[in-house]
């Protein structure tokens, strides 16, 4: 590389730019956490208002700390490393600003639709229709740019951390678009591609890889830069970067079926899901151990260095996470975590340590550097990294705890063989000192990040911004001469598209093997005779329990345990699921599940369900559930039934045809039936044109198919 | 299709290829020269 001297100036704008973004949205992203926090044990904060109610905030609380935070996050650091890896600047400052604020509008528009009530009703991946498209636009706004500065960079090799990135992009792209199949019924809704078990895989898939590609692999990359550079000194060894980046995303993809064990999912499916889970802890640990090891001999830089501090208990943090990942993947380990705190405790040891750690880190390295000044107190800094920690530590702890007592009392039994609990409140109520410690947590680990925040912005007032930094480097030589007997795996390295087919082939494998027998088989999902499409009363029921967002509190899927069964009724059959777009199982039990809520075992009377929205207190005292008082007020959305009806003929739900025409006229005479039968009840302010209404329709044809 | 049965190919092919590849991999690294690895190693240090 012996090429004329090139003067060329480094983007610092872009980067600041991001960095400004991810304090802000982190900050936002943590306080909504801390509302939801409050809100779990103390109802009152959800404002009897629709829009700051738990189902609604908690999906903002998500989104916000995953795309708001931890995206800019991802950004910050490319951007930065990027260009310093390549010796080059960004190939385009217009798209770099595109990729900016399309991605801040994209957040923006999130946020208010998510508490306006749009939502797929999919974990983590809520944001309707037209943000779905806006989001797959800007990611490729920020693969291009990414792409074309890598063909026109000054150094021929891709450092490790540029694989990573590569591999963030290209997995990601797939994630989102084949999770967002969705058939538009209206501008801001719309209905899962996908159905029940079906709708169920891809959802998991989704979801862990999101953890994986989103949370993981990108702050990989961040560490494999801002480590060595913080350290001043290469990684431990970058022979083992190699290994376990061609490992770590060949066994990702496979996971997660582990979020359904003991669910409906097909057997086979599962028990792939928990032996790849279970490999995963090798290229994990070899990640974590390269890491840590990258300080053998300069441990000593830590105890001055609070930049060095955040990113140990980061790169801990994820040790323990991907340690704890492969065991909760266990079926039997599974059994006791799965709906339980246990799996808020494990995700928030990854997003508070792994990913909120490491962004500090980077943060304190990366602002002095670009304002041309020392950080403004180091001492502060060592403040924000005890409170912090302490403040994790806080938070989990007691979600353990919480996660193994909800389980012990749901599965134990009387001498007589009756449920010790047949209450589920008992059980929720029982770790409400739990989940007040938790918000104590959460509350320092913000105290923290306010701390940082004042920190950064003294040096920013005290520094001199270098929004162009210069650098130079020799040009790259057009024509490369391969040494003979360079082996295979060379090559892929000097070629991004190569190395960007390469891993894209890798991804695909493990998903397509998961997914077409799951969609392919007849044999997978069994029908049932008995089990018919909603009522168009119950569908627009069903509507209103996806836009409230009950699944963020109550599964529809009883697991095959004889305490499940006792409790709930018979086990979840994967024929009962198959008009459900999109599926409702739920990930986590604050409530209890509804999979049954209406068969004669749990059947309550339509004025229970009445007044239990208003107020569910007055049904059940103690109860932790926001009122739903605006359930009474608004008034069903008729007329969108004839296009929901011929939106599911579409999807291949067997509603007879023309059936979209008197639709309408079948709801209303059901709306009038459950009326009448609320004002028998004592309900004289019932009235059938009120989402309530549609509701217990629909709570009250839950598990009732299969009893026919 | 309506049954799993002869399915089983699929995962074979996929674990040969697999099995290769990092057989492959794991040969190529022990084998990559120390000068080549220190100029990538060194990498994020130059600026």
């Amino acid at each position: 590389m012996s090429g004329e001297i090139q003067k060329f100036y480094y983007d610092n704008k872009i980067v600041k730019m991001f960095a400004y973004a991810t304090g802000i949205w982190g900050i936002v992203g943590m306080l909504v956490g801390l509302l939801v926090a409050f809100q779990i044990y103390f109802p009152a904060l959800n404002f009897n208002l629709e829009y700051t109610t738990f189902g609604r905030t908690r999906p903002l609380h998500t989104n916000a700390v995953i795309f708001a935070f931890v995206g800019n996050g991802i950004f910050t650091g490319v951007y930065y490393s990027l260009q310093r890896l390549l010796k080059t600047r960004m190939w385009s400052d217009k798209l770099s600003m595109i990729n900016f604020w399309g991605w801040q509008l994209i957040i923006v528009s999130a946020a208010i639709t998510l508490l306006a009530g749009f939502t797929t009703g999919k974990e983590y991946a809520e944001l309707e229709w037209p943000i779905d498209i806006a989001i797959a636009g800007i990611w490729v706004v920020f693969g291009w740019n990414m792409f074309a500065t890598i063909l026109t960079r000054r150094e021929r090799h891709l450092y490790v951390a540029i694989w990573f990135f590569i591999a963030t992009f290209v997995t990601v792209a797939v994630l989102h678009i084949v999770n967002s199949f969705e058939l538009p019924v209206s501008f801001m809704k719309s209905y899962s591609w996908y159905a029940g078990v079906q709708d169920a895989l891809v959802q998991w898939w989704y979801g862990h890889n999101a953890v994986a590609f989103f949370l993981t692999t990108p702050y990989l990359g961040l560490m494999y830069y801002f480590l060595p550079k913080a350290a001043q000194r290469p990684v431990y060894s970058y022979k083992l970067s190699i290994i376990h980046f061609w490992a770590l995303i060949f066994l990702y993809i496979w996971a997660g079926p582990h979020h359904l064990l003991y669910t409906s999912l097909p057997e086979w499916a599962q028990t792939l899901g928990v032996v790849f889970s279970v490999m995963l802890i090798a290229p994990s640990w070899g990640g974590m151990i390269n890491g840590l090891l990258t300080l053998r001999g300069a441990w000593d830089k830590v105890r001055d260095s609070a930049v060095l501090k955040f990113f140990v208990v980061a790169v801990t943090a994820y040790g323990m996470a991907t340690f704890e990942g492969p065991m909760l993947s266990l079926k039997s380990v599974n059994a006791i975590s799965h709906y339980t705190d246990w799996t808020v405790g494990h995700v928030h040891i990854g997003a508070l340590g792994w990913n909120g750690f490491l962004t500090f880190g980077m943060m304190y390295w990366l602002i002095p550097r670009m304002f041309n000044t020392k950080l403004y107190s180091e001492k502060l800094a060592n403040v924000h990294f005890w409170i912090g920690t302490i403040g994790i530590l806080v938070y989990a702890v007691p979600l353990y705890f919480a996660g193994f007592t909800q389980y012990l009392m749901w599965q134990e039994f009387t001498p007589d063989g009756f449920l010790a609990y047949p209450n589920f409140l008992e059980t929720v109520t029982q770790i409400i000192p739990m989940y007040v410690t938790r918000s104590i947590g959460g509350t320092l680990y913000l105290i923290g990040a306010l701390v940082m925040f004042y920190n950064i912005v003294k040096t920013i007032k005290a520094g001199d911004f270098i929004a162009n930094e210069a650098a130079e480097a020799p040009a790259l030589e057009k024509a490369f001469i391969p040494k003979l007997g360079e082996y295979w795996h060379r090559p892929i390295e000097r070629k991004p598209i190569q190395l960007l087919i390469f891993a894209l082939i890798v991804i695909l494998i493990g998903g397509a093997v998961e997914m077409v027998p799951t969609f392919l088989i007849k044999s997978n999902v069994p029908t049932i005779e008995a089990v018919k499409p909603y009522t168009p009363l119950e569908l627009q029921g069903r509507d209103i329990y996806i836009k409230e967002g009950c699944y963020n509190c109550h599964s529809q899927m009883i697991r095959p345990f004889r305490h499940e069964v006792e409790r709930y009724g018979d086990y979840s059959k994967s024929g009962e699921f198959v008009y459900d777009h999109p599926f409702q199982w739920g990930s986590k039990r604050t409530g209890p599940d509804l999979a049954r809520e209406g068969s004669k075992k749990l059947r309550k009377s339509h004025s229970w369900h009445f007044n239990h929205m208003e107020n569910p207190q007055s049904m059940s005292p103690g109860s932790i559930m926001p009122n739903y008082p605006w359930l009474l007020k608004k008034d069903i959305d008729i007329e969108s039934t004839p296009a929901k009806i011929r939106a599911m003929q579409t999807l291949g739900v067997p509603y007879e045809d023309g059936y979209d025409a008197k639709a309408i006229d079948e709801l209303k005479a059901q709306a009038i039936e459950i009326e009448t039968k609320l004002k028998e009840e004592g309900i004289k302010h019932a009235d059938a044109n009120k989402e309530i209404i549609a509701l217990i329709a629909y709570l009250q044809r839950l598990g009732t198919d299969v009893e026919k | 299709m309506e049954s799993i049965i002869g399915i089983e190919i699929y995962p074979i092919i996929s674990l040969v290829l697999f099995f290769s590849f990092f057989v492959g991999l794991l040969i190529w690294v022990a084998r990559t020269k120390k000068e080549y690895i220190n100029h990538l190693e060194n990498l994020p240090l130059e600026d």
